[in-house]
């Protein structure tokens, strides 16, 4: 009997011990980022961030070009994006909520979801990136194909799932008797869609939206390939550049000396911290709209 | 439909009231039929994009996948043929490996949300996990970088398991507490009223009931990490040779591919499109595997 309840206690405190890692784990990442990152924290304060120089071999770190090309890209894919997965998601859920035309849509977000994103780079950098150096052949600036623009399309196909599933998940919730309301009312189904639907999902949208844009921020590896890896400030959308993310992937090995690294780690930490602050805001967002 | 919509105003009003009003109710149909064809254009525009990128992959990989593809190391630039077998090996070793470091552990994790559903600790446990989720992989390679590779003194396969294992984490932490939530309680109390001890509830009992979730939602987690690259290009590395020690570097499918991909030659180039091939392929049927077995064996209380 003793020794039953011992096995209990054990179990218990198994239980307990794996979710207090997982705390543990997330302190232990938050921690390493400031540990590793306290040289270049201290020697470069807050101009760390606003320094339009990288120039590793003087010693100069200053992100600022890496930050504005983290944003353009991910802002700009997210812009091109949003329209898009709003409408799948009205699809799915509004006008062919079975049947076949359904399935095809949702396999066909599902699969994008799960294609890799050193797969869309390859894609992106052999498909795309010829298309777009004609088109700015035909407009007439420098043709490098590759650059914020490019980054910002691919960046856009790949966080269409997201936007889109979470968007669907909401609007399902839209309860049906205030729909038949509106129908009954003589609205037409666009009508129900913009005055009853998106406003009442829209902060759910908006979630969705967050979410996207976090996973935009933390992108590497596609982007890493589509970008053209520049450190100077980008001049246009069409210029080349590098976000925080692939700077990170392109130079980490190589950096040599201390501070260099460091400087690259704290860009790490700015990440981590912009994209747990974007998801933890999200979700909340979203468990207040699933309680309603 | 129309007709009697306006043979009701036209009885009710005026001409000249009843003239606007038709006017103003077909310009609404026109805008209603105007944006489901939008809609649907979207809706088409999204899979006609991944149709393109689906089959370009595919026509471009297809040729270079043949039985040496498999078997053989990479050959130096210039010399055509050749295969990835180094990198199928490594990405199947350090998916085992994430496998064995994740599951256990992110299965009591989420067994442990099941049980305590609004502690402190769960509440900071759900964040945790949230944090995790949507974690740069980028920040996990470094994080990895610091904590495995400095220590051994060199990249190794096992910090590249490691570092897909934390993020194989949130998923199945995720989907082990989704499935346990719906395990009814009485199952439980007529497991503890019969006299079975606790940890036997609930590792006899519950996790079994619920196993279908927790075998796809460690599908889906490994379909996520099988194409990660980020975390492994400072831990893991890459390697041109056959290695099957997980102290030392190893080679995987997505290093190949960035590899390979953003090199000049085109013999390379061929193998990296064999390797994205091959990697959506397998992906795909994680997927889909995850799909049926959530299908069949899907919890019914």
């Amino acid at each position: 009997m003793n020794f039953k309840i011992n096995r209990d206690k054990l179990f218990r405190a198994i239980l307990y011990g794996s979710a207090f890692f997982l705390i543990v784990l997330i302190f232990g990442f938050f921690i390493t980022f400031i540990l590793e990152s306290s040289e270049s924290l201290t020697k470069f304060g807050f101009g760390f961030i606003t320094g339009k120089q990288w120039d590793p071999v003087d010693g100069h770190f200053g992100a600022l070009p890496f930050l504005s090309g983290t944003l353009i890209t991910s802002f700009l894919g997210l812009i091109i994006s949003f329209p898009i997965s709003l409408m799948i998601a009205v699809f799915l859920s509004e006008y062919f909520y079975k049947g076949f035309f359904h399935n095809v849509i949702k396999t066909a977000v599902e699969l994008l979801a799960g294609i890799p994103s050193i797969v869309f780079g390859f894609w992106g950098l052999f498909a795309l990136v010829p298309l777009i150096r004609e088109f700015q052949l035909s407009i007439g600036i420098e043709p490098y194909g590759v650059g914020i623009f490019t980054s910002a399309i691919v960046l856009s196909i790949m966080i269409i799932p997201y936007t889109a599933s979470i968007s669907r998940e909401v609007i399902s919730m839209v309860p049906t008797d205030v729909k038949e309301a509106a129908y009954s009312l003589g609205a037409t189904k666009f009508e129900v869609i913009r005055k009853i639907i998106l406003p009442y999902s829209g902060s759910g949208i908006f979630a969705g939206a967050l979410l996207a844009l976090g996973r935009a921020l933390g992108e590497t590896m596609a982007v890493t390939m589509i970008i053209g890896n520049s450190n100077s400030m980008p001049t246009s959308i069409f210029s080349p550049g590098n976000t925080m993310a692939s700077v990170i992937a392109n130079e980490f090995t190589e950096a040599t000396d201390s501070t260099y690294v460091s400087a690259l780690i704290e860009i790490g930490l700015l990440l981590f911290l912009v994209t747990a602050l974007i998801n933890l805001v999200g979700k909340y967002i979203i468990k207040k709209t699933v309680q309603f | 439909m129309n007709n009697e919509l306006t043979q009701n105003i036209d009885i009710n009003t005026d001409k000249i009231s009843f003239l606007i009003k038709e006017k103003k109710i077909k310009s609404r149909i026109i805008k209603d039929k105007i944006f489901k064809y939008i809609t649907i254009a979207g809706a088409l525009f999204v899979s006609l994009i991944l149709a393109y990128i689906l089959f370009y992959v595919a026509k471009q990989g297809i040729s270079s996948i043949n039985w040496n593809f498999i078997i053989e190391l990479p050959k130096p630039p210039g010399e055509f043929g050749g295969g990835v077998s180094n990198a199928i090996v490594g990405t199947l070793i350090m998916i085992a490996l994430s496998v064995i470091i994740a599951v256990p552990l992110s299965i009591a994790i989420g067994v442990y949300l099941s049980e305590d559903r609004k502690t402190k600790l769960s509440y900071w446990v759900r964040t945790g996990l949230e944090i995790l989720q949507g974690m740069p992989s980028i920040s996990i390679g470094i994080v990895v970088y610091v904590w495995v590779v400095l220590q051994m003194g060199s990249f190794s396969a096992l910090s590249g398991g490691i570092a897909l294992a934390i993020m194989m984490l949130p998923v199945v932490a995720k989907s082990t507490e989704e499935t346990l939530k719906m395990v009814p309680y009485s199952l439980k109390e007529a497991s503890l009223a019969l006299g079975v001890p606790y940890y036997k509830t609930i590792l006899k009992v519950v996790v079994p009931s619920g196993l279908s979730g927790i075998l796809t939602g460690i599908l889906i987690a490994v379909a996520r990490v099988a194409g990660e690259t980020a975390p492994l290009l400072f831990t893991s590395f890459g390697n041109p040779f056959m290695n099957v020690n997980m102290m030392k570097p190893m080679n995987s499918l997505p290093l190949v591919i960035f590899n390979y991909a953003s090199s000049p030659y085109k013999e390379w180039h061929s193998l990296a499109w064999g390797a994205s091939f091959l990697l959506m392929v397998m992906i795909l049927i994680l997927n889909i595997t995850a799909k049926i077995i959530s299908r069949k064996w899907k919890i019914k209380f």
